[in-house]
Parts: structure tokens; C-alpha cells; sequence
């Protein structure tokens, strides 16, 4: 049994222009300690599908498929209350605008201890030593006087350690950081990284690590899922992914890369992925990529390519798999 | 092909924006230093990067060049004319010779005007040709930005940001500048449209012959786009070289710490390669520290630089200049990467 | 404690929704507003009552009847057949006096609402967007109108420039400039720190052009609906002169007037005040019903 396993998730949200298929089938499992990826660009679903997980989507608008588990407990099968009791101290959550998460009326240490207080039964005194401690640990230099800050006297790379320090105040098992280093200058990225790849290291966390940047991802992951149009098209180990990508996607993806640039024709290009998301309304019974796609056959609209293991921990959803370029068509 | 002609298209001196801050009454208003003393030259058909994290100064910069906003101190010569004092109406008919594409493609179009009207609007506003004229150069700039010329009747909200940026691009280009600044163009795109957005900036760069000021804080695109770059760093430029000078041989010690902190698109060579860990973070622009900018979080800094500010010259070529003390002709620039790194702490 | 990971949730549920993938054409476009609006029931209400006056000031006459013929024969009579709503003291028939009190209201409520707009709009437009010295001494002198109630300041004009429709319109109109002029100003300062108003003045566009083509378009949308909150204050503001006197004089038909002429036979016929104050209420209704579905549907940000 894995540490989380999410099977046949379905995400769909009924608005003015109908329903949106934000997420269309997604399974996948993560292990204790470690760093799974969730790829894609701009409407795949990986944030929507992350925050499914500890149940964040709500409202009547909002239909839900398939099941997610928790060290084998069913998380659908639990009331609101019990949920609470989950997300914070089991699952927590780290957001990309650390601004807007963080209250502005409260010290980062009170914040903290807030957590720590609810969840672990802390007293104020208690909860702010550890508060203390979780700044030090997250990075944070000279903690002691930090404790007492207010949000807007701290930069953007501190306020996302004081959001990770409060995602960890109670060890929780699994860590989900949506595009954490997103707003983030690079000199700045490199450190919170350092510490999400830290947290894992010395207290095991297991982290979902949502991403567009191809680097990021390079970076700290351990294994990665690549989304496309609410589905997962791609699953491997990280050096897999990079070394031998077999979906066209993820192909399109790293070659669309400037360090990946090609010349052609005596001048240096990047590799486009021609044509456009499909619309997130429909789901029909068929290669979502295959009308972008260089190596599309018939066999693509016919039928919607099943995951398939190409290698050991290597699953692709394509009838034409392989790192090449451009083959058929 | 690039730089052959001698006459720069671009000549910044001493470039400096103030801004006030702060009311009078909480506290006094203090003075933010956004741009604080920046030389930079942009040769004919020249794509010139412009690197640099938030708040360094580099949009200011590029807002500046096109006299969005008004310069503090400093010159600034389009096509050998001092356009930093020029009044709105003076600037007017210079506007034809530079144009500006921002990064938000859903804030920088009129929503209330159709696609062509967008592109047709520099045309119009510089009086050239009739109507039917104006119409025809507009389809064939579409037709060159890879749009349909149906799209001329669409409105802004009906396109993608690919799209949306193609129409910028339209825009920008239609009057034939002969400089472009560039503001973070592809920064709010995904990685597919990005690639389609530089592939089309370059190819219509070669065919039409613009300089650009390309301004962006990611490397890659920098390093694929442009001839030459300059590394920007809390209001002042720290260094300056040909792209592969800059990649090969980086002098500055924030130059080093930002090619490090980069992430790699390859597991292989990006983990446990020795990155220089930045500490602190970047000081404020309105409280700037005496001597070297960069001192409070560099590795290897030395006394001299808490109080000394460096100029920007060229110690191993003239090329070549940066702007730090540690710089010997014999050596080149320090080792960031020897410093003593007060790294973050890691408690095990 | 307030739960720090839910403000996001449906935010970044919309935002699945690809932005690549989301293309309207213009008639949609309309189509949707319209859906939007339709489905506010509120509205739907509000509109159908200032439709319906509306409609009784333009035909009024017609379906009614002279609203000033007397009838000494049939004084403060209840309604019936012939006078569904009554006659006055004068034999007047009421039905007929609302009527002709609509067109004198919507009048006074839509000119010098326009009125208002006409000179506000462009004020405010070219302070907000010019800032400068201008901006602050009209912003000044605009604080100084504002500190008087709407209604008192149209009072006190009303009164120096003399009773009748005009000046009752000139009254009210400049009464209402100084919330208009906020509004543009607002509209204008926003305006100007958007991308595509730096792309104009990129682009070589005059800034008059840029204030018509940009700043006063874009603006559009905060504009009407403040007029759908103005026209009715304007509609009370008639009301109240006429009653106080300052305002629409007799026989002209007006609510206000009525209201006075019924004053003294509240006992006997106290319909008689009844129908105009109902009619002031259920068109003031109308209007902010309406206002606030179209502020819905055009200008959500402005919304709670």
C-alpha cells in the first residue's frame, strides 16, 4: 500500500458555457519521502488535481470522480470535520502567492503556533518555541527576532519559508506545493527548493510538487507525471523523462526548451508544438494531442491510447512512443 | 550581420529614475533609486538582453527608452537625438522609430478595439495613407505575425495569449522601428507558445532589421535571443559582454550566483553541482547600500566593497566590462563559488 | 481557525478553464450578458417597472386623459371605472396626473442626470488622467460640494435659481456633478496604469485621442451604472422640490406636487398621497433593481 493513491480522479465544474472537464481521469500513487512532480502547462488540471486531494474544491457547481487514499483510508468517505483534522497535520498545502495566504494581521509566529496550538494541543509558550525552531529549519536567519514580524516586513523567498514552516508545523506525511517557487526570483528559488528537498531528506515528508518549469522540476524530483487536457499522458522516474521522453508531449515540451534550441536553415529555432489545448468541455474517445501531434496516425482518433509500461516505472499513453522528434505521418 | 553599421541606434548615459515615495505625513517620503546611473548602447540590428531579478530596474529602464516615463538625470540618443527631455508632443513623431511589447498580453490591448483597429492605430495616429491603405498594410503585418487576416475583426478577449502577443507584435512592428523594447514578452506563456513567440520575435528581428532591448529575468530565453546581454542588479548594470562571453566567462560574482541558481532542464548536470546560495535577499531600492550594491549578499566580498562603489569597466577587455573590485586583468573575475558560502541551514 | 488553504479553491477551479481554448465570438459575447442578465430575476423586476412608467410618460395623454381637465362635479372621489385611481380636490382625474407626473419626473431624473454626465465625465476623465496640479484643486473643491447632503445642496440651488423644470433640472444636475466627476476620475486613474493606455502613447496617439478612444470607452460600463443609481436620487430630488415648492408649478402635473395638494385632505382621501408616493417608490425601485443587475452583469469588480 502507498502512502497516497489516487485513482480515476474527475474533476468537473459546471459553469455559464456548460460543464469544464478540468480533470478527466488521473491516477497516481506516492511513496513516503518522496518528490513527486506534476507537469504541464496552462489548463492541464495538475493544480486542480492537487487540490482535490485534501478536498479544497468545493461548491455546487462541482462534481467529483474517483476515489483518493490516505494510507488506505477512502478521504471522500469522511465528513468535513474529520477532514479538518487531516488537512494541516496529515496533508498540507503550500500556495504560489505566499502574499495572499498569509494574514497580514498576525505575526509569522502567532501564525505558526496557530497550527501547532489546534492541531498538537500546544500552549502559546510551547507553540512559540517550535515556531522558533520551524523558521530555522525553513531557512530563516535569525529566527528569534522573525517570530515576530508581520508578513509585510518580510520578502517575498521569506514569506514562502514561513508558508512551508507552517505547512510543516505538524509533520505532516504529505506536502503539496502549488508552483511554490512560481513568483520567485531565481537566486531566491534555488534556496526555497533547497529547503522543500531538506524537509524531505530529514523528516520524510512526501511532496506533490506542481510545476510548468521544466527546470524546477529537474531540479528536485524524484519521479514525474506529465499532464495533458486533464489526463496523464507520461509517468517516469525524472532521469527517464529527460533522457528518454516517450510521449510526444513531453517530447514537444523539453524540445520547446531555449537550452534545447535547434538550428535550422542556419538560424538557431525552438521547437513549437504547433495548434492549441483542446477545449476543456469535451471528452471524446480519442488521443487528446493527436491533432498537435507530429507522429498522429488514424489509430489515434479511433480510440484513446491506453497507459502503457515501455519501461520499468515508465508509463506512456501513446500508440507511437519514443524519444524521436518527428517520425510517422 | 549584426553591428555593422557604426552609429548606435540607442546611447543611454547615466540613466537615472527617482521615484517618491511615501507620504509626507507618515513618516517623510523617501526617494526610490529604480534606475541609478545606467550606461547602455544598442548597435543597429543589435538584440541586446537585459537581465536582471524583480526590482532591479530593468522595466523602468525599458519605460524610460520609450518615454513612457520621464527620466531623473541621464541622456538617452535614438538615432543620435537626446530624446530624454523631450515633451509628449515633441516625442510624437519619434514614436515611429521605437515601439514597446509588454509582458501581460491580457492588460496591453484596448479591449475595446477589434484586432485591426490595435494594429492599425500607429498608422492612423501617424497620419499614413488612406484608410484602404492603412487596411491592406495591416493584413499583410497579420499575415507576417502568423495570423489569419480574418482576425482582424476580432476583439481582444476572443484571443489566446500566444495570439494576444502576436497582435503586440503586429503592433509594434507596423510602422518599420528601428528599436524594439522588448518587456518580459514570453514570461506569461507556457513553454509551447513562448517557443513559437522568440522563434517569430527572431525570425521578424532578421527579416526587418530592428534593434531590440530585450528585458527579462530568465536566462535561457537571454541566452538563445540575444547578441549581447547586460546584467542588471538594484538600479545599476554590474556587467556587460557578448552572450558568449557572458555564458563562458562570468565575471561578476551575482553574474555567477544567477547562471548557478538557474535551473537545468537536465537532472543529470543541474543536481549536486555546486550552486553559489545566495544569502539575504535583495536590498530595498530606497535604502541601497553604501559602496558595491551587491556587497550585502555577495560571497566574496572585501571591505573595500561596503564602501567603494564600483565602476563599470573593462579590467580583461574593453568588451568585457564589469562592474566589481575583485576583477584583475591577470585572473579575470573572482570565484563566487570559493567564497566562504554562509549557505542556508540545514538542521539534520 | 480561518482556514488558510481555502481562498484559492475555486479561483484555480476557473482557471482550468485554458485560456488557449477560450474564444468567444462578439455575438456570443452579447448573447452572454444577456444570459447573465436575464437570469437575475431582481432585475428582470426592476427593468419591467421602469419600463412601465416608461411607457406611461410617453403615452400618457392617450390612455389617461388631460391630467389638468377639472371636473367641479366630482371632487376627491374614490376610484372607479372612469377615474381608476380617483379625482383630486379639483375633480382631476389622478390616473391621469401620475401619468403626466412620469414624464415630468423621468425628465428631471434622465436630464439632469445627462447633464451631470455631460460636464462630470470629461472633467473627471482629464483629472484622473493628467493628475498633475489640476487634479487635486478640483478633487478639493469637489470634497467641499460632496460635504453637502445631495438633497440640501439641490434645495438651496433650487431655491436661488427659482422654481420651474429647467432650473429644477440645472438644480439637481449640479447637485449630482460631484459624485460623477469621483466616478470618472476612479475609472480614469485605473485606466491609466493599464499596459495598453503605455501602448498608446507608444503607439503616437494625442492624449485627446487617448481620452476618447481608451480612458472614456473602457470607463463605459462604471458610467451607466452610476447613472442607473443617479437617475432615481434625480427622480426624489424633483419630487422633494416640487413639493417644497421649489420646484415644478402647478397645473403642471408632478408626484411631488400632488403630494402637497393631497396634504390637506389626508383624512378625507388619504389615496390621494398615496398613488404619487407610491408611484416615487416603485420607479425608484425600478431603477436601483435595474442598477444593481447591470452592475452585475458590466462591472463586477465594483461589486462586493
Amino acid at each position: 500500500m502507498s502512502l497516497l493513491e489516487v485513482e480515476h480522479l474527475r474533476v468537473e465544474f459546471a459553469t455559464e458555457d456548460g460543464a469544464v472537464i478540468a480533470v478527466k481521469d488521473v491516477s497516481f500513487t506516492l511513496e513516503a519521502g518522496e518528490i513527486l512532480a506534476l507537469v504541464g502547462e496552462s489548463g492541464c488540471g495538475k493544480s486542480v488535481t492537487a487540490m482535490s486531494i485534501p478536498r479544497l474544491l468545493s461548491g455546487d457547481d462541482l462534481t467529483l470522480g474517483g476515489s483518493v487514499r490516505l494510507n488506505g483510508v477512502d478521504l471522500a468517505a469522511l465528513s468535513e470535520r474529520q477532514m479538518q483534522e487531516i488537512r494541516g497535520k496529515e496533508i498540507s498545502v503550500v500556495f504560489q502567492e505566499p502574499m495572499t495566504s498569509l494574514n497580514p494581521a498576525y505575526t509569522v509566529g502567532h501564525q505558526i503556533g496557530e497550527v501547532l496550538r489546534r492541531h498538537e494541543g500546544l500552549s502559546r509558550r510551547q507553540a512559540t518555541a517550535r515556531a522558533i525552531d520551524l523558521l530555522e529549519l525553513v531557512g530563516i536567519p535569525d529566527p528569534r527576532r522573525r517570530v515576530q514580524s508581520f508578513p509585510h516586513q518580510l520578502s517575498g523567498g521569506m514569506r514562502q519559508r514561513v508558508m512551508i514552516a507552517i505547512a510543516v508545523a505538524c509533520q505532516p506525511k504529505v506536502l503539496l506545493a502549488d508552483e511554490p517557487t512560481t513568483a520567485l526570483d531565481v537566486t531566491v528559488q534555488a534556496g526555497v527548493l533547497d529547503v522543500i528537498q531538506n524537509l524531505r531528506d530529514s523528516l520524510g515528508t512526501a511532496v506533490i510538487l506542481i510545476t510548468h518549469d521544466l527546470g524546477v522540476v529537474a531540479d528536485v524530483a524524484d519521479r514525474v507525471v506529465v499532464m495533458y487536457s486533464g489526463r496523464r499522458v507520461e509517468q517516469a522516474p525524472v532521469q527517464a523523462i529527460f533522457s528518454r521522453p516517450q510521449h510526444p508531449y513531453t517530447v514537444g515540451l523539453l524540445g520547446a526548451l531555449p537550452a534545447r534550441a535547434v538550428t535550422q536553415g542556419g538560424r538557431r529555432r525552438l521547437t513549437e508544438i504547433p495548434g492549441m489545448v483542446p477545449p476543456p468541455t469535451s471528452d471524446p474517445d480519442e488521443c487528446q494531442f493527436h491533432s498537435r501531434c507530429p507522429r498522429a496516425t488514424s489509430a489515434c482518433t479511433l480510440e484513446r491510447p491506453p497507459l502503457g509500461e515501455v519501461a520499468d516505472g515508465h508509463l506512456v499513453a501513446c500508440y507511437h512512443p519514443g524519444p524521436g522528434g518527428h517520425s510517422a505521418r | 550581420m549584426h553591428g555593422d553599421d557604426d552609429s548606435a541606434v540607442l546611447e543611454v548615459t547615466g540613466l537615472k529614475k527617482h521615484y517618491h515615495s511615501g507620504s509626507r505625513l507618515h513618516g517623510g517620503r523617501h526617494v526610490v533609486r529604480a534606475v541609478d546611473g545606467v550606461d547602455l548602447t544598442i548597435g543597429a540590428g543589435e538584440v541586446l538582453g537585459l537581465v536582471g531579478e524583480s526590482g532591479s530596474g530593468k522595466s523602468t529602464i525599458g519605460k524610460c527608452v520609450v518615454r513612457l516615463t520621464v527620466p531623473t538625470a541621464g541622456t538617452m540618443r535614438l538615432l543620435g537625438r537626446d530624446i530624454s527631455s523631450l515633451s509628449r508632443r515633441e516625442m510624437r513623431p519619434l514614436r515611429r522609430d521605437v515601439h514597446i511589447v509588454f509582458q501581460d498580453p491580457y492588460s496591453s490591448l484596448n479591449p475595446r478595439m477589434s484586432v485591426g483597429e490595435i494594429v492599425g492605430e500607429p498608422l492612423r495616429q501617424h497620419g499614413e495613407g488612406t484608410r484602404r491603405e492603412r487596411d491592406g498594410r495591416v493584413g499583410e503585418m497579420l499575415e507576417r505575425v502568423g495570423l489569419r487576416q480574418q482576425m482582424r475583426l476580432r476583439y481582444p478577449h476572443e484571443l489566446s495569449g500566444g495570439q494576444r502577443q502576436r497582435v503586440a507584435l503586429a503592433r509594434a512592428l507596423i510602422l518599420g522601428p528601428r528599436l524594439v523594447v522588448a518587456d518580459e514578452p514570453v514570461s506569461a506563456l507556457d513553454v509551447s507558445v513562448q517557443a513559437s513567440i522568440v522563434n517569430l520575435l527572431l525570425d521578424l528581428q532578421r527579416d526587418m532589421g530592428f534593434s531590440c532591448l530585450f528585458i527579462t529575468h530568465d536566462l535561457s530565453v537571454v541566452e538563445f535571443i540575444s547578441d549581447r546581454v547586460a546584467v542588471m542588479y538594484l538600479g545599476r548594470i554590474v556587467e556587460t559582454a557578448s552572450r558568449a562571453d557572458l555564458f563562458k566567462d562570468p565575471q561578476h560574482p551575482y553574474t555567477q550566483a544567477l547562471l548557478s541558481a538557474a535551473p537545468v532542464a537536465d537532472p543529470a548536470s543541474s543536481r549536486r553541482s555546486s550552486r553559489i546560495v545566495l544569502t539575504g535577499d535583495v536590498p530595498s531600492p530606497s535604502a541601497p547600500p553604501p559602496g558595491c550594491p551587491f556587497h550585502t549578499r555577495c560571497p566574496v566580498a572585501v571591505p573595500r566593497c561596503s564602501t567603494e562603489v564600483p565602476p563599470l569597466v573593462g579590467v580583461t577587455s574593453a568588451e568585457h566590462p564589469v562592474a566589481c573590485h575583485l576583477v584583475t586583468p591577470e585572473d579575470g573575475g573572482p570565484d563566487a563559488s570559493q567564497g566562504e558560502v554562509t549557505s542556508v541551514h540545514h538542521p539534520s | 481557525m480561518s482556514n488558510p488553504f481555502n481562498p484559492p479553491t475555486i479561483a484555480g477551479a476557473a482557471e482550468a478553464g485554458s485560456p488557449e481554448a477560450a474564444v468567444l465570438e462578439p455575438a456570443r459575447r452579447w448573447r452572454r450578458l444577456r444570459q447573465r442578465f436575464l437570469r437575475r430575476r431582481m432585475a428582470i423586476i426592476g427593468l419591467a417597472f421602469v419600463l412601465l412608467f416608461l411607457l406611461l410618460a410617453l403615452m400618457g395623454p392617450l390612455v389617461a386623459g388631460d391630467p389638468s381637465e377639472q371636473h367641479f362635479d366630482a371632487v376627491l372621489q374614490g376610484p372607479s371605472f372612469a377615474h381608476p385611481m380617483g379625482t383630486d380636490d379639483l375633480g382631476r382625474d389622478v390616473f391621469a396626473r401620475i401619468a403626466g407626473g412620469a414624464r415630468v419626473s423621468l425628465l428631471a431624473g434622465v436630464c439632469s442626470t445627462a447633464l451631470a454626465m455631460l460636464v462630470g465625465v470629461p472633467v473627471g476623465l482629464v483629472a484622473g488622467f493628467y493628475r498633475g496640479w489640476v487634479d487635486p484643486i478640483i478633487m478639493r473643491l469637489n470634497d467641499v460640494m460632496l460635504a453637502f447632503p445631495f438633497l440640501i445642496f439641490a434645495v438651496g440651488l433650487a431655491a436661488i435659481l427659482g422654481a420651474s423644470l429647467r432650473n429644477v433640472i440645472i438644480a439637481l444636475a449640479v447637485a449630482q456633478f460631484p459624485a460623477v466627476l469621483r466616478i470618472a476620475r476612479g475609472e480614469a486613474l485605473m485606466l491609466r496604469e493599464q499596459d495598453f493606455l503605455a501602448g498608446a502613447i507608444a503607439d503616437g496617439t494625442r492624449d485627446a485621442a487617448i481620452i476618447a478612444r481608451y480612458v472614456l470607452p473602457n470607463s463605459l460600463n462604471a458610467l451607466i451604472v452610476q447613472a442607473t443609481v443617479a437617475i432615481p436620487a434625480a427622480i426624489i430630488g424633483e419630487a422633494t422640490l416640487s413639493f417644497l415648492g421649489l420646484g415644478v408649478q402647478p397645473p403642471t402635473p408632478s408626484w411631488g406636487v400632488m403630494l402637497t395638494h393631497a396634504q390637506p385632505y389626508l383624512a378625507q382621501a388619504p389615496l390621494l398621497a398615496l398613488f404619487p408616493g407610491l408611484a416615487i417608490a416603485l420607479v425608484t425601485l425600478g431603477f436601483n433593481l435595474l442598477g444593481d443587475g447591470l452592475r452585475d452583469v458590466l462591472d463586477p469588480r465594483s461589486g462586493r
